[in-house]
Order: structure tokens, then sequence, then C-alpha cells
């Protein structure tokens, strides 16, 4: 079956060019052909949020995108969130709160958080819940996973107005 | 300088035992760099997919796979007729069965392997298993076990129905064994001669451990030097090598098994599945590495169901409720083939323990397994072998028998526990429970939530109801459980023969710093960092030096792996005593450097001192280089040890929850309030990964209560094989929970520890429960199915005419 077509991503800031069947699910052409193995595959059918990447500034499961409908989009998965001499804010309190057990869900889980505090800097308990319902955790039962979410979005908030 | 610390802030600079390490596993998982099976990539690697049966119960009369083959990219088409000369058609099952690898003539159940596809990539593999041709003949289809035992229909024409089977002798052909424990004759005079018997089928319905990452493996077969590297999800990787050993011929020491990073586990990931078989032969065959990754629905489907257990349960009492007996008949759906995984001597597992925290002088349980058209499995999901079973059945009958008492359940528990002082307690169905204090626990369960308080309310609610002010009912769900975990002595615990000890291996390198390697594997509970902790204590190096590693089994010492709570237990004990070892020679190092006789230091946290004396003393840290750089008379160089634990008993966590909840009449939807969750697991290694451990047990206990099941219709078809269908909860349906302790220390474990990662799903599925029955007690319920779904609540308020 050669029907591949020559396709562009943005992945993490680099641009990426690659030959790939249109049908090639994104999160496959991420961890397969890009090598960035943080997303994972709990589901393939959107419920479990396993494989959460922004795409084009929006929090999208990508093992439900062709790459097809992706060609040209800027992605960002958790390897471009922090690194190790600069984490993200989100990784640091997922530790600090044990946000995690397996860590299967984590890197969907912290992609997710940080566009949701993009969205709402502020969040209730509620709207954290509410806004990370995409995204299952068979192991935290999430009290720990909101409580690490929220003191993310405390401590960020006081550094902005330290800055300011 | 050392000297200078007190003796508290050297303990405090251990991280040992008792503190809130965080853990270290945690750097690698928040950046997405976890190594788990489906992350590995090796050259050439192909990829491997099944063919499964659309039917139930079918006879398979011909499988063409030309089509298949010619599709540009296939490497291999195996079927049963390819496995058969090498005799791995078939495979023995942890339950002393045996379970087709490929269909060999026919289907036993909905998904079963029938073909598998090795291919250039996962696509090619996915659109050549479409162009394989199967037809099928169908079979009437047995999904109901009583049925099952009364049909003409064989489901398993391999086995001689006049042959015993491995648990002894069966009574028809799709009978697989009865199981009997306790005392019978007895019992049942107890109950003809009771004040009161209650009596009641508790269904605990099919489910599945679904964790997040599904199974699967790696298996590269290296021709030239004739070695097997197989990595895999696998909770038990040395079990797995024996296991791979025996059925392929290949010598162990040919077999590397690797468990990376593990995504959850639960009880999925014990068992052999037909896809490591395959992956194995199909990459002996082609001489490359083979993946092979399950979907969601392959998972749900096929590898590893749990529950299905119908017990029938009669409890008997005085007047004044104390209990004198409990009777059990259990009819265990099995599946198509026995693949339990429970220690041999104990084909329903640890079922009897339903005698759970209660002083009950005459018992008698009786289990019979049954063939059906449905998914092998019966793994212990989040719970040591069927505890959450006996926990669920005698919680529930507790209830029942408080309604046939016109009881207060709380208190019919608490005058029937079983007393401090009666352990170690010699159970009627033949444990002996090592520790506990459950009327402690219990007293301050209900004062934490103010009991009398919420029972005021809710009874104020019924008035309410009753007068049309609401539509919310208010459930009260109580249980008290005692857990069994820590499996096991070796005298009656074993898999395939193999013991069930476990092992621990420490090395000091000479700058103070260690590596301790083990026979268990983490799938989140955070080893890496909790045996480090038990180690810190015990040998007085920082946990922060303490590298923990597990699950290779070319350099791990051979342990049974990690399930039922044991790692602990079993783990947790081999390392405090291969610690001890250490000790043990660096105290003649310590007295040999500070010139005087072994008796006469003494070890202090992190540190040798002269007894009377403790301005002279050598660090552990001294210790660890004077072993690799003198030469001292009598004792080896060197500093590592290696202990094989067995443990002499099994440990007896146990807890007291309450969990309150509002329940919508008219939608049938559940608010859980508030949820309190004491738990005595023993001695506490870490408070804050027993914390979480709570948590996300709790939170699979809603599942299971409100909404997670397998469930087939008539023709055997799965009804919940996507998680659109199954139940998982999200962060939105999730309460904050409330957690407590109290320590009773078990007294045989090395340092106190009991185990605790299962006891809040053994725990919550029944106190879950007991809220939804709670809530309906006064409009006469007695007992009603899980899982309690909106839509099967609905149905039970309106079975009572609460709908007008
Ligand atoms: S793998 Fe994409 S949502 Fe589950
Ligand atoms: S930490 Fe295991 S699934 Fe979330």
């Amino acid at each position: 079956m050669s029907n591949k077509k020559v396709f562009k991503l943005t992945v993490n800031g680099e641009e990426q060019e690659f030959l790939a069947e249109p049908r090639e699910l994104l999160i496959h052409t991420l961890r397969e052909r890009l090598g960035k193995t943080g997303p994972h595959i709990g589901c393939e059918t959107s419920h479990c949020g396993a494989c959460t990447v922004t795409l084009n500034g929006k929090s999208v499961k990508s093992c439900t995108v062709f790459v097809a409908q992706a060609d040209g989009a800027e992605i960002t998965t958790i390897e471009g969130l922090g690194n190790p001499d600069n984490l993200h804010v989100l990784q640091e309190s997922f530790k600090e709160h044990h946000g995690l057990q397996c860590g299967f869900c984590t890197p969907g889980m912290i992609t997710r958080a940080s566009k949701l505090l993009e969205e709402n800097p502020n969040p209730t308990e509620q709207e954290v819940r509410f806004g990370m319902a995409g995204n299952i955790c068979r192991c935290t039962g999430y009290q720990n996973i909101v409580k690490s979410i929220l003191a993310a979005a405390a401590e960020m908030n006081a550094a902005k107005e330290a800055a300011e | 300088m050392n000297k200078e610390l007190s003796r508290e802030e050297r303990t405090d600079a251990l991280g040992g035992m008792g503190c809130k390490r965080k853990r270290v596993e945690d750097a690698r998982f928040t950046q997405g760099k976890g190594n788990y099976v489906d992350d590995i990539k090796l050259p050439g690697m192909l990829h491997g997919d099944f063919v499964r049966s659309p039917y139930a119960h079918a006879r398979v009369v011909s499988i063409n796979t030309d089509a298949a083959m010619a599709l540009d990219g296939v490497i291999a088409v195996l079927t049963a007729a390819d496995l058969a000369p090498l005799g791995l058609h078939w495979m023995p099952t942890l339950a002393g069965d045996k379970q087709m690898v490929l269909a060999d003539g026919k289907v036993l159940f909905q998904g079963q392997e029938v073909a598998f596809v090795v291919a250039k990539d996962r696509y090619i593999a996915a659109d050549a298993v479409e162009l394989v041709e199967v037809e099928y003949e169908e079979l009437p289809v047995l999904t109901d076990p009583f049925a099952a035992l009364e049909s003409d229909v064989v489901l398993r024409e391999d086995l001689d129905p006049t042959a015993d089977g491995a648990h002894g002798p069966r009574k028809h052909h799709n009978h697989i064994f009865t199981w009997e424990v306790g005392e019978k004759d007895a019992t049942e005079q107890v109950l003809d001669e009771a004040d009161v018997v209650a009596e009641e089928m508790v269904y605990y319905h099919r489910t599945h451990p679904c964790p997040l990452e599904t199974c699967g493996c790696v298996a590269s077969m290296d021709k030239v030097n004739g070695k097997l590297t197989l990595h895999g999800t696998f909770q038990a990787p040395h079990a797995i090598r024996t296991v791979v050993s025996l059925i392929s011929g290949i010598e162990e020491h040919n077999i590397r098994v690797i468990s990376p990073d593990i995504g959850g586990g639960f009880g999925n990931k014990v068992g052999a599945y037909p896809g490591y078989v395959c992956s194995v032969v199909a990459s002996i065959v082609t001489g490359v590495p083979v993946k092979w990754v399950e979907d969601r629905m392959e998972n749900l489907m096929t590898t590893a169901f749990a529950r299905d257990y119908w017990m029938k349960g009669k409890i008997s009492a005085t007047k004044e409720g104390k209990i004198t007996g409990l009777w059990c008949h259990t009819t265990a759906d099995h599946g198509g083939f026995d693949a339990c995984a429970d220690p041999t001597k104990f084909p329903a597992g640890f079922m009897n323990i339903c005698t759970g925290s209660y002083d009950i002088p005459t018992a008698y349980l009786a289990v019979d397994g049954v063939y059906t058209n449905k998914a092998p499995g019966g793994v212990s999901y989040r719970c040591s072998f069927r505890v959450t079973e006996a926990a669920y059945f005698i919680e529930r009958m507790i209830e029942v028998l408080a309604i046939e008492l016109n009881m207060d359940a709380a208190e019919l528990r608490r005058i029937n526990f079983i007393r401090k002082d009666q352990f170690p307690y010699q159970s009627a169905l033949g444990w002996e429970y090592d520790s506990g204090d459950y009327h402690t626990a219990w007293d301050k369960a209900l004062k934490a939530v103010d009991y009398d308080g919420l029972r005021a309310e809710q009874a104020q609610r019924v008035e309410d109801f009753k007068a049309g002010k609401t539509r919310k009912l208010m459930g009260i769900g109580l249980t008290h459980f005692t857990e069994i975990v820590g499996a096991g002595p070796v005298k009656n615990c074993d898999i395939l023969g193999l013991g069930m000890f476990d092992s621990c291996e420490i090395r000091i390198h000479p700058t103070g710093s260690a590596i301790a390697r083990l026979g268990t594997i983490s799938q989140g509970q955070g080893h890496a960092t909790t045996f480090a902790q038990i180690l810190a204590t015990e040998i007085g190096l920082p946990a922060d030096s303490i590298t923990i590693e597990e699950g290779d089994t070319d350099t791990a010492p051979y342990g049974l792996g990690t399930y039922g709570s044991r790692s602990t237990p079993v783990a947790g004990a081999a390392t405090a005593m291969a610690g001890r070892k250490i000790r043990a020679k660096a105290q003649m190092i310590a007295a040999y450097l500070l010139e005087v006789h072994d008796d006469d230091v003494e070890f202090d946290v992190d540190r040798f001192v002269v007894k009377g004396a403790p301005e002279k003393f050598k660090t552990m840290k001294e210790i660890a280089f004077a072993a690799y750089n003198q030469a001292i008379p009598g004792i080896e160089p060197g500093l590592e040890a290696v202990s094989y634990y067995d443990p002499p008993n099994m440990t007896y966590p146990f807890g007291a929850y309450i969990c309150v909840m509002d329940i919508d009449v008219d939608t049938g939807e559940t608010d859980i309030r508030r949820f309190y969750a004491l738990d005595d697991c023993g001695t506490r290694i870490n408070p804050m990964i027993i914390e979480g451990q709570v948590h996300g047990g709790l939170t699979e206990a809603l599942a299971v209560a409100l909404g997670q099941e397998i469930a087939y219709d008539d023709m055997g078809n799965v009804k919940t094989g996507t998680l659109m269908d199954f139940f998982l909860p999200t962060a939105w349906e999730v309460p904050n929970y409330e957690t407590d302790h109290t320590v009773t220390p078990s007294p045989h474990h090395p340092i106190g520890a009991k185990g605790v990662g299962e006891s809040p799903h053994v725990g919550g599925v029944p106190c879950f429960s007991n809220a939804v029955n709670d809530a309906f007690r006064a409009f006469g319920l007695r007992h009603t199915h899980m899982p309690h779904d909106h839509w099967r609540i609905w149905k039970t308020a309106n079975d009572l005419g609460l709908h007008g």
C-alpha cells in the first residue's frame, strides 16, 4: 500500500518532515516515527486521554487524529513542556503532591493540565475536576492529581504576581 | 560533621521508615521518560496481531490465510496447525488446566485467539487480520453457570469427563472442581437450631482490572547465542521465565525476562496469555524481534476477568445478635478455560477468609467451579486471591442479618468482632489471624463521622421523603474488613509448584551507597522509594544512596512477583532480613576497627558505637569502605547479602470504612457526600504512599460497586468491550476521601508491616454497596446486586414503589 504523502509537523518547536500514509494516527506518528514516547496509548477511542497533546493551542487526543488532519500543525508533547534543568511547575507539583503512581496517565494529565491552567489560571477544585474529566487515571483516585494542579496554579499565579 | 548531629537529625537524614519520602520514580514519569513495553523498539522488529473469534462457541471449520499472506509486508500467519508440531497450540494455565493458544478445532469464548498475523508494521498486521478467512459452525452458547451444569452441551471436548480434574473429581462435563472447607454437618445443625437465620444470594458480578496500559510483550530470539529475551508487562517475571522454559523447552538460563515500567497491573498482568506464546514462536520462526500489544477491546474481552461468583449464604445468630454459624455455597464462573491465578492448593483462592472480622464458631464453605462460554481469567483484581469476594459476601450477610434481627448494623458488628485478646485467632475456616484490634478501629471510625448523628439525619430524611419534601434518600455504608495477604508460606502456597517466597539481594558499594534487587516488580506502588526506606532504617545508609532494581530475571534474585499485596509482607521482609545480614557483618567489621569484641558494639541509626562509649563509633559509610580496603582476619572482603524469605504466616490487614451517600430516587444518581477510611496495615513505611494507595483502591472500588462490569448477552457477546461501556470513573465522579489509621503491627513480620495496596478495594466495594442498599432499608429492601449503576438503582426504587 503505497499511498504515502509528505507531511510537516512542528513538534516541541522542531520542524519535522516525513513520508507517511494519511491514515496513520497522530499518536503513532509521534511515538513511533518521531520518538516522542511520552504520550501513551490507553484506549485508541478518545476515552482515556493518555495520548493527550497540545495541537495548535488545543488539548487533543492524538489517538483519534489522522496525521493528515494534523498536517502543518504545531504540537507540544510532555517532552516539550520542560526539561531536567527547567521543569514545568506541574512536573514539580505532581511529584511534590504524589499525583502519580504507575505514571502511565501522567504525561497526558500534565499536558492537559498545562492547557487547563492557560484556559483558566485560577480554577476552583470543581473546575479542575471537570476540566480534567477527559483524562483517566486508574491508580491515584485523582485526589492528589487535583491537589497537584491546584498547587501548581497557586504557584504560577504567585510567580506572575511577583513578576508584575 | 556527623558527630554534631543529634540522634533525631541522623535518623531524619536517612529518609527511612515512617517518613513521607517523595518518590524517586517520578522524575522520569513526569517528563515522559518512562520506559513501558510499547516504548521498546528493537532493530527489525515485527508486529503481531490476532484474528479473533466473533462467536462465543463454534467449531472452526477452516482457516484460509492466502489473501492475508499475499499482502505486502505480511511475514507469517500462524494457526494452531503451525503450533501443533511444536506442542504449543495449547498451554498450561496457572490453575492446572490447559488453554488453547490458537483455536484448535473450536472456540469457547468471543474474542478467542484464532490466528496470529506477523507483519512489518501494526497497520499491515491489522489489514491482514481482516483478510484471514475463517469459516465457523455455531454451537449452542452457555453463559449461565447454573444452566451449564445442567446442559448436555459439552464445552471442553478435550477433557475426559470421567477423569479427575486438577482439583479432584468433576461432577459433570462442564464442572471443574468442588472445594470444601469447614464443617458441613455441624454448620447445618447450628443453622437448624438457631434463633434467627438470614439467607441471601449475593452475586459478585464479572469485571476486569483494566490497568491504563494493556498487556503486551516484545519477544526477541537471538539465534546466534540461543538466547531469548522477553520484555513484557509481567507482574511475575521469574514465574513467566519458568513457564516459558517449561512450555518452549528453552533452558531457563537462556531466557531473560524483563518487566520494564508497568502502567498498572491490578492482577491483569499476572497470567500467561496466548499473545506471549505466539510472539515467542514468531520470533523463533523469523529470527527477529516481534512485538504484540493488545488494544483495549482485546484487553477487556480476553485477558483476565475478575470475580463472577454466585455466593449463596446463610448466617445464623441468637436473638441478641451473637453469630453462631455461617454457610456459603459458591458457584464460580471460570469461563472456557480454568486460568485462575490462585496458589495451587486454593482453587477458590482465600475465599475461606469469608468469616471476615467476626468470631464465628462454626462455618462451612463449598465452591464449585464451572466452565461457560466466557473468557478465562479469574484474577485477583486489586485484592489477594478471591478476598474481595469473601469480604463482599460477609459484609452483605451482616447487613442482611441486621435487617433480620432489626438491629443496628454497626452494633451487630461490634458485638461479633474478634476481640483483641483472642489473637492469634484461629478461624473456623482454617486461618490463623496474626493480630488485630477491631473494636478500637471501629469506635474511632464511628466517632469520626458522628455515626449517631448520621443515623438521626437519615431517619429525618426518610420522614421528609415520606412527607414529599425530598426525592433524595440517604445511605450509610458500613464495612469492617479483614484481608489476608502476603502469600505465602511455602508449606501451603505455591504456583505451578513454585513456592511463594520472595527475595532481596543487597550490594553495598565501597563509598557507602548500595543497590538492592528484588524478586518483585512495581506497577506504580513505588517500590524504588519504599524498599529503600526499609533498607535505610535497617542498614543506616541514606535511602537516597540506595538504588532499588526489579524486573530483570538475569540480575534479580528469584521471586514470585507483585500481586495480592505480597510485596511488603514477603519481599519487604526479605529486604529487612538481607539488611540485617549486612548489619551482622558490619558489626564484626566495626568491632575490628574499634578494637573491641563483637558484642561490645551496638547499632545506632547510622553507625556502630562502643557500648557505654558513644563517642567511639564507626559509621556505616566507614564500615562499607573498610569492607573493601582492609584485610580483616576471619572476614571475607566485600559487603553483600541475600535473603530468601519464606513467611511463617499470612498477614491480616484490616480497616473500618464508612460511606455517606445521597441517592436521587428519580434518576438513580448517587452522590458520595463523605467517605471515611481507616486502615490498619501494621507498621507504616511511607504514609504518603499508603494514602495514595488508599485513594486509588477506593476509586477502583467505587467503579466496581457503581457500574463497572463485563456483561454478556445470551449469545455470549461482550456488551462492555470499550471504555464507552466499561465504567472507569473520572475526576468528576470521584469524591475526596478522608483517610485515617491505627497501627497494629504484625507479630511475625520482621518490621511489623502487613501490606496495604489492596485493602481499600477489598473494603471499599462492600462499603459503597452497603450504602446503596442501606438507603432503601427503610422501604423494605434486603439486598440488591451490584453494580449499582443509575439504571439499576432507579429500578430498585421503582420495584419498591417509590415512583408513586
Ligand atoms: S489513547 Fe487516546 S484517548 Fe485513550
Ligand atoms: S498513575 Fe497509573 S494510571 Fe494514573
